[in-house]
């Protein structure tokens, strides 16, 4: 899964979606994701790196980052191919 | 040595910068920034309190005309006397109430040496809000379902074919969203009585709002078009605030729009995107919208191309623009003496 590559992301966590028009905030945990998700990382390893960075539940961190994802896909910001 | 540039003595109107602003001052600030030629503008008026008259830094010489409904001798005549004194090379029109006068006068006022660059009388009449369905089906694009209706007992009808909400719309300006009957008999009542019959009752369609400002050169080309959506909207459906964005989709509609149509002139298409992802046509708007300094904010100075193709000058069209470029409208108080505002109730000239 990946989100699509004219999605721009600022260091502070604001992003914007070019096709839209539409911007949004996220914390740092959702900036990490969505810079690992930029990458290619996998869900496994999202998971696993917010667990060493942030000390959570692996599941907590599972179902948090489902409905992260999710949200993304809502706002047509995860790339169709890799959907 | 420094080339010089042309100089244009350019009439434009929609000075009317309000809550529901006219195009005129965005496109004199396009205009004011051309990089291929030097203008003085020339304001017309039809009302002695609309606020470009008084920005003396834009507009340089203001006169009152004739609304549309006083006919085109007195318009002609009017523009006569304000080309003896000024010598006017283009007029750029920005009101869809005085674009039938304007496109009528045309060829006259080309041959007094004033250019302008519309859309054919044809063009005009097929893009309608009444003939908006019509248009659709000819040029392969989705419109909503409407209907031009002449009494508010022909809502009856409609509203079980096209179910609630339902857009009350007036022939030329002023739409409103009806919820029951009872809104939708008001608004009637309230749009017939300021813009007359028949009153258009179209199909809500549940969605996003995009805007795209193009310029069309009569053969089925594109000169330029900006893709925007609405962030911030007046009660009145005004754009406060907007952005560009690279919606590759809307842009093929525009490039459709003005392949099917050959459009000439600069336009703006009011586009509805639904949850399935189609974009349906709302509106065309028959002229340059008020956002469209954005457009020149972003690369694309369509007044300045407009004023070009209007004098035959060789003009290339723009291919690109900053996306994620943003516009926020604001009000501002000017401070005018009395005599200044008698000088153009009085004389019509400022």
């Amino acid at each position: 899964m990946k989100i699509k590559n004219n999605i721009a992301v600022s260091e502070n966590g604001f992003v914007f979606n070019p096709a839209s028009g539409e911007s949004f905030s996220v914390n740092t945990v959702g900036l990490e994701i969505l810079n690992m998700l930029r990458k290619g990382h996998s869900a496994v390893q999202i998971i696993q790196s917010i667990n060493d960075h942030f000390h959570a539940e692996p599941t907590v961190i599972e179902r948090d980052l489902n409905d992260f994802i999710e949200t993304l896909r809502q706002y047509h910001m995860i790339d169709h191919d890799e959907d | 040595m420094t080339k010089t540039k042309p100089k244009l003595t350019i009439g434009v109107t929609g000075l009317n910068a309000i809550d529901s602003p006219g195009p005129g001052v965005a496109v004199i600030r396009g205009l004011k920034e051309a990089a291929s030629f030097d203008c003085r503008i020339i304001g017309l008026s039809y009302e002695s309190l609309e606020p470009g008259i008084y920005m003396h830094d834009l507009v340089d010489k203001t006169y009152a005309i004739p609304y549309p409904s006083a006919g085109m001798d007195v318009l002609m005549s009017r523009i006569e006397y304000i080309h003896e004194h000024e010598n006017l090379d283009v007029i750029i029109p920005n009101f869809d109430s005085e674009l039938y006068s304007f496109i009528k006068l045309s060829q006259r006022l080309k041959s007094m040496g004033i250019h302008t660059f519309l859309p054919t009388l044809d063009q005009f009449e097929e893009r309608h809000k009444t003939n908006l369905p019509e248009f659709g089906k000819k040029h392969g694009l989705y419109v909503p379902r409407s209907k031009a209706i002449y009494t508010p007992t022909e809502i009856n009808a409609l509203e079980k074919e096209y179910g609630w909400p339902l857009v009350v719309k007036g022939k030329y300006y002023d739409a409103s969203v009806a919820y029951n009957h009872d809104q939708a008999k008001a608004q009637f009542n309230k749009i017939s009585a300021k813009w007359g019959l028949p009153i258009i009752i179209q199909e809500f369609i549940h969605g996003t709002e995009y805007n795209v400002t193009g310029l069309g050169d009569g053969h089925g080309n594109t000169m330029a078009a900006v893709p925007m959506r609405k962030q911030y909207i007046t009660d009145k459906g005004k754009a406060w605030g907007g952005i560009s964005i690279d919606d590759k989709k809307a842009l093929e509609l525009n490039s459709q729009f003005l392949r099917s149509t050959k459009w000439r002139g600069a336009y703006e298409l009011e586009l509805m995107k639904d949850k399935a992802g189609h974009y349906y046509l709302l509106e065309i708007n028959p002229r340059i919208p008020a956002w469209i300094y954005l457009a020149v904010g972003v690369g694309q100075n369509i007044p300045e191309s407009l004023t070009r193709l209007a004098m035959s000058w060789p003009t290339d069209p723009y291919t690109d623009y900053d996306v994620g470029k943003m516009f926020i409208r604001y009000s501002w108080d000017m401070i005018v003496d009395l005599s200044t505002f008698e000088q153009i109730s009085t004389f019509g000239e400022l």
